[in-house]
């Protein structure tokens, strides 16, 4: 059921730009802030960068800096010796190329099959399609993460423990991704289109490929990174059934374990394993930000 | 004729293609689920009927209810439920605080609007490994922050994986930092849909901004705060990485005396280190239950407001 408290599962559709509302008229509600509120953001805010820029600062200084009190507040220069360490000490390099193609096998696959589904649901007339869109978004409320055992009893029949594809398949088309194209594209791709398509004797596959997933693109964009971030994070799962030949968070996890951890070495890690996760952050917090804001109004 | 038949040959394809393929469009979706979402949930259930050994490996006996009969007897169990439901109320309470605080901040005509967002955001992003990794050398016993920063205020340095009160709040805290800012925008997204003339209209009956908070905006957004408090509560219910990570050794008992062992911790714990799949699978089906309750609730619950506000 954690998935269903992700940001990515509260129903984010990239809407077409909306008219401002009159928000900004002579009462001037909401009100304007305050000094004291953009100090109390700021401070908010602070507190979510510091763990982050607490990594920073560990992995790059030596060793001892950790364990010197009052502790270090600004970075060293020993990042780089830090990430030759944790190269040196574990196979992390084999760990970000798992977890690249994991999360890249994941993302391609489930933008393609949610956008075919989503075009199926938002464009095409058949029996049962209400019905099956409702338990299509349904299932999105089984908490997978207690199947775990007979799911594990699953990959060692067909030989997949400690394979890859034991964390790809699973994840290749999700209920979410369906439910978001369906949504996008019950906008964005208006009848007429399709039957001029039709008309001039396209197949119903052609009209997907040559006019809808052109359409779908921009919230395409969306989910694949959405989908990215959330394969890239995840742990547990891959903890139980690929053993060693880990992904990054699973090697991150084996790094911090240990009667005396090393933090210098393990927050390096940590800085190493979430960079790929910030770069898609900046491209599209903003989109993350209004899609959980939206999800929340319809919700 | 030939041409004739041709086109006869085409319109039967064509509309079989008009039939047939929206069901092929939608089938991966179906069959995935199926088989790595549906089917194993099921699975559970038969797997705990039987006493079922992974490490000998097809070998399983039919047991009935005795998984759970056991279960109930745990003190492990019982242990493992009080621990999952003190780390709820601990990480859940302060955190739909704090973001409802948060919330009303944000809706201010602020600058730098998206950057504040975003920044408040960022925390639930980053992965539960990263982050529950930092916040433990945070939390250390002889070098962490915390200890240093409580000194100053006369604290002495706390073991916090030591105590159950103690790794309790450290580890709530890891949730809550974690979830307050997503909270805060889903409140954020209500106080905007509030309309704005309830606040003109107090303003002119002279009503502070602290009672306009707590008369207009908290009343409002009660269907929000009921429906976030439901959403932590199932996702509380199935911690696991973060008392994990928390202990430093990752043994799955939380801690020496498995004083932040939470129940899906324990069914991790049954499951691949004891190697009892059958009773992992009672666990895990229990707390299955445990969940769909409390979306009953939360449906019953969301329901009964919308009808007190027409």
């Amino acid at each position: 059921m954690t998935t269903l408290a992700d940001p990515i599962q509260t129903g984010t559709t990239p809407s077409p730009p909306q008219r401002r509302s009159h928000r900004r008229r002579s009462f001037g509600y909401p009100r304007r802030g305050s000094v004291w509120s953009y100090g109390a953001l700021l401070a908010v805010v602070a507190g979510s960068v510091f763990p982050l820029y607490w990594s920073v600062v560990v992995s790059s200084q030596t060793s001892d800096a950790v364990t010197k009190v009052p502790p270090a507040l600004v970075p060293g220069g020993h990042l780089f010796d830090n990430i030759a360490r944790v190269f040196d000490t574990t196979d992390f390099g084999r760990a970000l190329l798992n977890s690249f193609i994991v999360s890249g096998s994941i993302t391609v696959s489930v933008v393609f099959f949610s956008t075919l589904a989503g075009f199926a649901f938002a464009k095409l007339r058949f029996r049962g399609r209400k019905a099956l869109l409702v338990v299509a978004i349904a299932t999105s409320m089984v908490p997978h993460q207690l199947g775990i055992i007979p799911l594990y009893i699953l990959m060692a029949d067909l030989g997949w423990t400690g394979h890859l594809s034991a964390v790809i398949v699973p994840g290749l088309v999700t209920a979410f991704g369906v439910f978001f194209m369906t949504q996008y594209l019950g906008r964005a791709v208006p009848d007429e289109l399709l039957e001029a398509g039709r008309v001039d004797g396209s197949s119903t596959f052609g009209l997907y490929w040559h006019i809808v997933l052109p359409a779908a693109r921009p919230a395409a964009a969306v989910l694949g990174l959405f989908t990215f971030m959330q394969a890239w994070n995840d742990f547990f799962w891959p903890l139980v059934v690929l053993q060693n030949n880990a992904t990054v968070q699973v090697a991150l996890s084996a790094l911090a374990s240990g009667y005396t951890t090393d933090y210098t070495l393990t927050l390096t890690g940590t800085l190493l394993a979430t960079l790929p996760i910030l770069v898609v952050f900046m491209l599209l917090g903003r989109q993350l930000v209004d899609g959980i804001m939206q999800g929340a109004v319809k919700g | 004729m030939a041409t004739y038949l041709h086109q006869a040959r085409r319109a039967g394809l064509s509309r079989l293609d008009t039939k047939g393929s929206p069901y092929l469009y939608i089938l991966p979706f179906f069959l995935l689920f199926g088989a790595f979402g549906l089917f194993p949930l099921l699975y559970t259930a038969y797997v705990s009927f039987n006493d079922w050994d992974l490490l000998d490996s097809g070998s399983h006996r039919w047991v009935g209810l005795a998984n759970y009969r056991e279960m109930l007897q745990d003190a492990y169990f019982w242990n493992a439920l009080g621990n999952t439901l003190s780390i709820w109320v601990l990480s859940t309470v302060p955190q739909l605080l704090a973001a409802l605080w948060i919330a009303h901040l944000l809706n201010h005509r602020l600058r730098a609007r998206t950057a504040l967002r975003m920044g408040v955001l960022l925390p639930n992003v980053t992965s539960i490994v990263a982050v529950t990794i930092v916040f433990t050398q945070l939390f250390g016993r002889d070098f962490g922050m915390v200890n240093w920063a409580l000194g100053f205020v006369g604290i002495g340095p706390i073991d916090w994986q030591a105590n159950t009160w103690s790794s309790h709040l450290a580890i709530s805290f890891i949730v809550a930092w974690r979830w307050t800012g997503y909270n805060a925008l889903i409140y954020l997204a209500s106080m905007q849909a509030i309309p704005h003339h309830l606040y003109e209209a107090a303003d002119l009956d002279g009503a502070s901004q602290g009672q306009q908070f707590r008369r207009i905006t908290v009343p409002m957004l009660r269907p929000t705060i009921i429906f976030t408090t439901v959403i932590s509560t199932i996702g509380g219910l199935q911690i696991m990485a973060e008392p994990l990570l928390f202990a430093s050794s990752q043994t799955p008992t939380g801690g020496s005396d498995r004083q932040f062992q939470t129940v899906a911790l324990f069914m991790y714990e049954q499951g691949f280190r004891e190697f009892r799949f059958g009773y992992a699978s009672a666990v895990a089906w229990t707390l299955c239950l445990v969940i769909a309750i409390f979306a009953i609730i939360n449906f019953l619950l969301t329901r009964r407001i919308a009808k007190d506000e027409d």
